[in-house]
């Protein structure tokens, strides 16, 4: 189940707009509608009135679970995930299923107005900034039962800004550079440890007739994954969290170091990009015209089930050896609890049991992308990715979000999806690019 | 209202006006009340329906959407807490924000190229149509097919065509052209299947007006020696001057209202930047940001407030004649 939370634009860049809408309902689509025409106060004022009433009518067994898993593999996923709870907890579930663009672009509306009792959200920032408007309930007392689980490293992302938690995570995925072994081997690539060791391999894969690196940004957000590798390798994961949170200026020197690197980079990356989705880039490296690609865990959906061991990857490499390579991104997905649940108690059940080892082993069955972010999950029915990319996270010294989970997503939306772009575009003038993201910046962080 | 003497009464009722002087007013309303109960709520119902809806679909949302221009509020929470934060979202939209510069361009040429290219064309298709050439139902189904559908299924069947690794022209060309990805292309793609659309929509516009135009006109030209290009331009264009406004207008609001076809193509970044995908951007989302979005839709108001101004300048002139 995992994936990048901005799949969704993928899709809707996909299919028109017209056709994808049979699994809207009607309301969101209004809501949708009606946002777009521009009257939101009014939206938000119906919403606030609608959470107030709902808030003191209580009653009824049933936990509402709102889920944005509307692809086939997570839906099923999900199914299982409910059946499992409801069996093992006693309570009934109601799943909800939205399909992801609506869900995340009404995130807004939905939570302030009736919200899900329980509903699948990021860890990370983006979990911060809703806890913060005071849209989700603190499960601190979830926590306790089923903190033992966990590592520092996820109980962190799950705990907002007041230090309490308001998330229960249940699987991540690493981010790193994605490769068929079959294809190396037969080719005798190694994995490179440096991006001096990376470029030469890259000069080489373009000698035999492979395009080194397959790179697709039309969603905006895949160029977000190669930003942040390249900025935790060469400036370190504090400074790159820094720079995501506004604290450290993008007109740095060091920030411009990165879009040197990467401008260094760019010849070996797969040309027109930005007309590219990331699975018509993934699928280069299924076909074996790619050799190589900077994406997430979830690129194995992309492959036929016989193929999965084929998939290998390597963590992107050093670039300065002072800051090492034991950063990693791994994004977290996982649950949290609205504002004023109808049903409090079978809601805190609920994600017990979405924080329980056996919520784990139902999601890696089902969908082999993902793993579990509770320790004590069995892990003996993983496959060998599986087994690698848990190995891979638990060794990293620390682990980012993604960067439209790590900063504001209005920063992230509006400002730095154009800003990549025109960079892939046009990486000559780093110094404009740089100073216009500054000063959008300071003008968003500061409102 | 070509006769503005007629009492506003049913005509069984009506009676003959009071002659004109100081009883005027109490005639008024003597004629109000002598509608019947039915027709007055009738008269009632029709008036104030339109008028909840107009002001609460329209005026309400246009007048929020101002008032919010002027805020940093971000689409959570009560509006009491809404911080003022004056022109500043106006300032950061024209010197800070750098896809409003491209927006507002094309924009623009979206306007040019459906003035210059598709209204023109469809003009011409329809005069052609009207001369009742052989097969001209099969044209005139045929340019028309693609105003049925919606611009966002015109994005996706256009999409076929210009795939840069599956579509359809670059295997004809040979070439590997990323019509939707490169920004030096992809406003024009989306113009032309833009036009693709438009074109059939005002044919068929002129030519129900061509119709409607007095045949013995075209013959009386003739009849003075003027050729076909001459009739059309001296004879038929003018007497055809409502459709010509009509036209006009929705050449323009049209290109206003662009928005669902980039939005199908990439959502409206990488050079197919239009006003009201940067609206969409900035309010629809997660964290949104209602206050500078605001101030978007507002400028893009203001465009339209010109336009619709001009527009009922000139039909209120044609009514006064």
């Amino acid at each position: 189940m995992n994936r990048p939370a901005n799949e969704s634009e993928y899709l809707a860049g996909l299919v028109p707009a017209s056709a994808g809408r049979h699994g809207f309902s009607r309301r969101s689509m209004l809501r949708g509608s009606l946002l777009a025409a521009g009257i939101p106060a009014l939206l938000a004022a119906c919403g606030n009135g609608g959470g107030s009433g709902n808030g003191g009518g209580g009653g009824g067994g049933q936990v509402t679970l709102g889920s944005n898993f509307s692809d086939a593999v997570p839906l099923k996923t999900m199914n299982a995930m409910v059946a499992d709870a409801q069996k093992k907890k006693g309570i009934s579930i109601k799943l909800n299923t939205v399909d992801h663009t609506t869900f995340q672009n009404n995130i807004n509306n939905y939570l302030q107005g009736s919200p899900d009792d329980v509903f699948a959200w990021f860890a990370g920032y983006r979990m911060q900034f809703f806890a913060a408007q005071g849209l989700a309930s603190d499960i601190s007392d979830v926590w306790s039962t089923i903190g033992a689980d966990y590592t520092d490293a996820f109980k962190k992302a799950s705990t907002g800004e007041d230090g309490k938690q308001y998330f229960v995570p249940t699987t991540y995925g690493p981010w790193a550079v994605f490769y068929r072994k079959s294809l190396w081997q037969e080719k005798g690539y190694q994995a490179p440890k440096t991006l001096d060791e990376m470029k030469t391999l890259s000069t080489q894969m373009q000698k035999d007739g492979l395009v080194p690196l397959a790179f697709a940004d039309k969603e905006g957000w895949p160029a977000m994954g190669t930003f942040d590798q390249l900025n935790m390798r060469i400036n370190g994961y504090q400074f790159h969290i820094d720079l995501m949170a506004g604290k450290e200026s993008w007109t740095d020197q060091k920030v411009k170091t990165v879009f040197d690197t990467w401008k260094g980079l760019l010849p070996f990356h797969q040309t027109d990009s930005l007309g590219r989705t990331w699975q018509e880039a993934a699928t280069g490296v299924v076909n074996k015209t790619s050799g190589m690609m900077v994406i997430g865990s979830f690129i194995g959906q992309q492959f036929e089930a016989a193929d999965q061991e084929d998939i290998d990857f390597f963590n992107f490499p050093e670039v300065d050896s002072a800051i090492g390579a034991d950063a990693v991104e791994a994004p977290i997905d996982g649950f949290m609890m609205s504002k004023r649940p109808r049903n409090e108690d079978g809601a805190k059940k609920l994600l017990e049991y979405l924080g329980s080892p056996d919520d784990g082993v139902v999601q890696t069955t089902n969908d082999p992308s993902g793993i579990a972010a509770n320790t004590k999950s069995d892990k003996s029915h993983y496959t060998e990715l599986q087994k690698k990319c848990a190995d891979f996270v638990a060794s990293a010294k620390s682990i980012s979000q993604f960067m439209d989970r790590d900063t504001r997503p209005d920063f992230a939306s509006t400002v730095m999806i154009p800003s990549l772009q025109s960079f892939i575009q046009n990486p000559n003038d780093i110094d404009g690019l740089c100073t216009q993201i500054e000063n959008q910046k300071k003008s968003i962080f500061t409102s | 209202m070509s006769s503005p003497d007629l009492p506003l009464v049913a005509p069984q009722t009506a009676h003959p006006a009071p002659s004109a002087g100081s009883h005027k007013g109490s005639g008024k309303k003597q004629r109000v009340r002598r509608l019947t109960g039915r027709d007055r709520v009738a008269v009632i119902l029709m008036v104030a329906v339109p008028t909840l809806v107009v002001v609460g679909l329209i005026w309400l949302p246009a007048i929020a959407s101002v008032l919010l221009s002027f805020t940093n509020w971000n689409g959570v929470g009560s509006l009491a807490d809404v911080k003022v934060v004056g022109v500043e979202n106006y300032t950061n939209v024209f010197t800070n924000y750098p896809p409003f510069k491209p927006a507002v361009e094309h924009n623009l040429l979206w306007l040019v190229v459906m003035f210059v290219v598709a209204t023109p064309l469809g003009i011409l298709f329809a005069v052609l149509i009207d001369k009742e050439l052989k097969g001209s139902r099969f044209y005139q189904t045929a340019l028309y097919l693609p105003v049925v559908l919606s611009l966002a299924l015109v994005g996706f069947i256009w999409q076929l065509m210009y795939s840069r690794d599956q579509g359809l022209i670059n295997a004809v060309l040979g070439t590997q052209i990323d019509f939707y990805g490169d920004p030096k292309w992809n406003i024009w793609a989306a113009l032309f299947a833009t036009c693709w659309k438009q074109v059939g929509y005002v044919m068929l516009l002129y030519l129900a007006g061509l119709k409607g135009v007095d045949g013995s006109l075209k013959e009386a030209a003739q009849m003075d020696g003027a050729n076909q290009v001459q009739t059309f331009f001296r004879i038929v264009f003018p007497v055809m001057r409502p459709i010509n406004i009509i036209v006009l207008v929705i050449t323009v609001i049209e290109s206003l209202r662009a928005f669902d076809l980039v939005w199908v193509i990439n959502q409206g970044r990488n050079g197919l930047e239009l006003i009201a995908t940067l609206v969409t951007a900035n309010i629809v989302g997660e964290a949104s940001r209602i206050g500078f979005g605001s101030a978007l839709a507002t400028i893009m108001l203001v465009i339209s407030l010109v336009f619709i101004s001009i527009y009922l300048w000139v039909v209120m002139r044609e009514d006064e004649r």
